[in-house]
């Protein structure tokens, strides 16, 4: 019982998918770094890049985070492109000016950008480098959030399979869930497995270093986030076996995922159902009152953080949505299949994009609600479209029961604020 | 390579994006990888524009890099000019693909598009978002403004304000109803909502009011140049710039003009009793090198605050702060870096900073009131009412928006009468900001403040006994910290160990003003 039943209509997961190359207007893999610093409380994330890199990652959040932020930028300059500067000695230089400054820093990342992947500088030999100066007090890392390679929440990603290898070896039979979670979300999450008697559960990331999070061959492991592709074959690499589900959106995607974890570690239906319950009606009534306004509407995603598919799944099935368009840049069977299998036919499944084609479609379609970039919303709404920013969504804590209501008010408030914004003239 | 955490200006692309925004019929094909789109939403949400910009980003990626990248470029400009069909093209390369060195501009040239293409060489790694508008907007003069006769009135363009300007929309209005007084008709205003078929036009006029010289004096130097067009040099930001440039345009055009000042405010508003609290105030001033050097003017003359320091973070304004700084016998500040703007304002202990949405931040951290005075851009620096700066309504505005931070004047003297009340505590801010208002033993931004900060510490060598560390508690918060450091300067000029009850006050007596 309780198990996702597929949509009557088969699902989504052999539909035809369109595959578009263009303009793209998505994010770059560095603006992971703005909730990956607050996640890993002892790490700085050190860009090598551009001032387009520093000026993208104070634009992106909208907001300065003024407390001094645990990222920065070494912006490259004339000199060090006309090599009149060694790349490398001037990385160390800043480095070193940087953890004596910090000394709180446990962890620190070289991030690649676009101008460093394209000038090679190589930041792999730099961290290898760094860690033997600085070892043992800070560990150096490197991964690229570059836009020429990633695509938004690919730098989560990115991040998280750098950090693989040196993860501990174990030999015991553990849970590891994976993908950067809202404290408040991963302590939900973590006492309702530990409720079913699950444990130990190892986090990867981490919220600091000293923390044992450790993989092996009996190393299971669940992912909290649909975008950690490059994360899961890493995981898989050192022997570790990735349990699919749908992901944990609304009370469905909740429970699915749960029960993916509890089915693997033999917990009973009795405790499964004890544990889950009260969360469950909890979530189902939350998710009812917010998805009031969205009965019966239609929704078009515009690829951005994939989490479109789950998503879409979640405001279908539980919220009585019609998708139209469902955009993601990125779609992995292993990842996304599970719930593309519960997503019902009809939409149009994308992969990529070419954004002017994609609003056409937008415009022809007249969606009730267009999920969208901040650079796409305003222009759309002018269009008299309604539209929800696909940002939010990374920054909201939207996983597992008691976020599902909160999940759902995201998309209804647009459309609840439409109805209540009297301001045209009287006929 | 250097460290950067907060950054004042952008890359030079996105001075050449706030022009191609601003203007209308334009199109910006920009030779960039995935990910440099953000900048669209800085236009989109801080300044709530309901259009895209007019970008088109080629969006190479990593496997594109060993292919064939100029290939792509082709294709955008090609899909750009069909989609859009632009009077006019901007084409160039952001910082990524200026390295891949495609040629964007030999590139376009080679396509024989059916309109102009305007090619823009911009060094992303030595130059910056102004000196990147200020250049588009120049190429775009210099290839598009065509030679024609006078309009038979005296006219006059505006140049400079773009897309994301500090109170261009409201500054372009009011400016134009200044002239308008003056018998003067704008013939364009540039780049703000002009097409390249306006561009054309430029040189119609008789002379150019540069109201952004960040943003437009490369232009209105080619036009003095080349079209015999003078140009303005005061910027009409406070009253006595304001009556200045008056005087300047009328030396100009040779027409006079009597201007109606029953709208002008601030003088009144400055003399009557209210504001006798402000005389004296300490302030600091930071931005660009146009609003710095106007806002210098009205504090000092205008407001009757002391000015203890300013600088600017456009390196290219860096001599005329120099000379203003040296006018006003405090030392100039150029740099781009926050935290030497922060060490700075830490250093003087400025009881209120005119500066940017930086060093409102920093003000939350320290403290410190801060009116925001100058670009960088926030979405609050789009008020939907009308509020220009330049001219006399924009006097008014200023200085409604310098006191707006400060305790008011009666309210402050009623603060240290009752300092000791429950409800009216020192620690409880100006009343008109509700519970906002920054506490200065808080960290508005959410963060810890570094202890040092916090009611700085002694220096080792100095021990505050306990009756005086009671009675310095009775000095209002606002003047507490300044109290502080002067009693501990005193002390340890005088080679003081303890600092008692009579040495606060014979500081206080050596420090009087």
């Amino acid at each position: 019982m309780n198990r996702p039943l597929p949509p009557a209509n088969g699902g989504c997961r052999t539909a035809p998918i369109l595959k578009e190359r263009g303009q793209r207007e998505v994010f770059c893999g560095l603006t992971g770094i703005i909730w990956l610093h607050r996640k890993m409380q002892d790490a700085f994330f050190l860009v090598v890049g551009s001032r387009t890199c520093a000026h993208l990652l104070q634009s992106a959040a909208g907001v300065m985070i003024f407390a001094e932020p645990r990222f920065g930028t070494a912006i490259l300059e004339e000199q060090d492109l006309a090599g009149m500067a060694d790349a490398h000695v001037e990385l160390d230089r800043e480095v070193e000016r940087l953890l004596s400054r910090r000394p709180d820093i446990r962890q620190l990342f070289l991030v690649g950008s676009c101008p460093s992947e394209v000038i090679k500088i190589d930041l792999a030999r730099a961290a290898e480098r760094l860690s033997q100066v600085h070892a043992p007090h800070v560990r150096v890392l490197n991964y690229s959030g570059s836009g020429i390679e990633t695509t938004f929440t690919e730098g989560e990603d990115a991040c998280l399979a750098s950090m693989v290898p040196v993860l501990k070896d174990t030999k015991e039979r553990e849970l590891l869930v994976v993908g950067a979670l809202p404290d408040v979300v991963e302590d939900q999450m973590v006492s309702l497995l530990t409720d079913m008697g699950i444990g130990p559960i190892r986090l990867l990331p981490a919220r600091r270093i000293d923390d044992t999070t450790a993989v092996g061959e009996n190393t299971v492991f669940a992912l909290t986030q649909p975008f950690l592709g490059d994360t899961h074959a890493a995981l898989e690499r050192r022997g570790a076996r990735h349990l699919a589900a749908p992901f944990p959106f609304g009370d469905e995607g909740t429970t699915a995922w749960l029960r993916a974890i509890a089915v693997e570690f033999g917990v009973s239906e009795e405790t499964f159902e004890a544990v889950t319950a009260a969360p469950r009606a909890r979530a189902r009534k939350a998710i009812a009152q917010a998805a009031e306004a969205l009965r019966c509407k239609s929704v078009f995603f515009f690829p951005d953080s994939q989490l479109e598919i789950p998503l879409a799944r979640f405001l279908t099935r539980e919220c009585g949505m019609t998708a139209v368009e469902v955009g993601s840049p990125y779609i992995h069977d292993a990842l996304h299949g599970p719930d593309l299998d519960l997503l019902p036919a009809g939409p149009q499944i994308s992969e990529g994009q070419d954004v002017d084609k994609q609003l056409e479609r937008a415009r022809v379609a007249r969606p009730d609600l267009t999920v969208c970039g901040l650079g796409l919303a305003n222009p759309l709404e002018a269009e008299g479209l309604s539209t929800k920013w696909a940002i939010e969504l990374v920054f909201t804590p939207v996983h597992f029961y008691e976020q599902a209501g909160d999940l759902a008010g995201l998309f209804s408030r647009p459309l609840r604020r439409k109805s209540v914004l009297q301001l045209e003239a009287a006929e | 390579m250097k460290l950067t955490v907060w950054t004042y200006e952008g890359p030079p692309h996105v001075g050449a994006m706030r022009v191609a925004t601003a203007m209308k019929g334009l199109h910006y094909v920009l030779h960039a990888p995935q990910g440099d789109t953000y900048a669209d939403l800085l236009f989109t949400m801080i300044e709530r524009r309901n259009l895209r910009p007019p970008v088109s980003y080629t969006t190479f990626q990593a496997r594109d890099l060993g292919a064939d990248t100029a290939t792509l470029f082709k294709a955008s400009c090609q899909d750009a000019v069909d989609r859009f069909d632009p009077q006019a093209s901007i084409v160039g390369a952001a910082c990524t693909a200026e390295l891949i060195q495609d040629d964007p501009a030999g590139l376009a040239e080679t396509m024989g598009l059916s309109s102009p293409v305007i090619p823009l060489e911009l060094p992303s790694y030595s130059r910056k978002e102004n000196f990147g508008a200020d250049e588009t907007f120049y190429q775009i003069v210099r290839s598009l403004a065509q030679p024609q006769d006078r309009t038979p009135r005296v006219t006059c363009n505006i140049l400079g304000p773009t897309a994301l300007g500090f109170r261009a929309r409201d500054d372009v209005e009011e400016l134009t109803g200044l002239l308008s007084e003056m018998g003067i008709n704008v013939n364009v205003v540039a780049p703000l909502n002009a097409t390249p078929a306006d561009i054309a036009r430029l040189p119609a006029a008789h002379f150019n009011v540069l109201l952004s010289p960040e943003t437009g004096e490369a232009a209105a130097r080619f036009l003095e140049k080349n079209y015999d067009q003078p140009y303005t040099k005061v910027v009409p930001i406070g009253v006595g710039a304001t009556r200045d440039f008056i005087t300047e345009v009328v030396a100009i055009t040779g027409q006079s003009a009597a201007i109606d000042e029953s709208r002008l405010r601030l003088p009144w508003w400055s003399k009557s009793v209210d504001s006798t609290y402000l005389t004296g105030k300490r302030v600091f001033i930071f931005g660009d090198g146009t609003h710095v050097a106007a806002h210098a003017r009205i504090a000092r003359d205008e407001m009757g605050f002391e000015v203890v320091g300013i600088g600017c973070y456009n390196r290219e304004m860096a001599r005329p702060i120099r000379a203003l700084a040296k006018d006003y016998g405090v030392e100039a500040l150029i740099t781009d870096d926050y935290l030497e703007v922060e060490a700075a304002i830490e250093r003087l202990s400025p009881e209120m900073i005119l500066g940017t949405q930086m060093e409102r931040h920093i003000g939350k951290r320290l403290g410190i009131p801060c009116a925001v005075i100058s670009a960088p851009v926030h979405v609050q620096d789009f008020p939907a009412r009308y509020s220009p700066q330049v001219g006399f309504e924009g006097a008014n505005v200023i200085f409604d928006t310098l006191i707006h931070p400060l305790v008011m004047g009666l309210e402050e003297h009623l603060l240290t009468m009752f300092r000791d009340d429950f409800e009216f505590h020192d620690a409880a801010g100006p009343s008109h900001h509700g519970g906002h208002s920054p506490l200065p033993d808080q960290d508005a931004s959410g963060g810890s403040l570094p202890t040092k900060m916090k009611d700085e510490a002694a220096p080792d060598n100095v021990i505050w006994l306990s009756d005086a560390e009671r009675e310095l508690k009775k000095i209002p918060f606002f003047v507490r910290g300044k109290a502080r450091r002067n009693t501990e300067n005193f002390a340890l000029e005088k080679g003081l160990q303890e600092i008692s009850l009579d040495t606060l006050y014979e500081a206080k007596a050596h420090y009087a003003r």
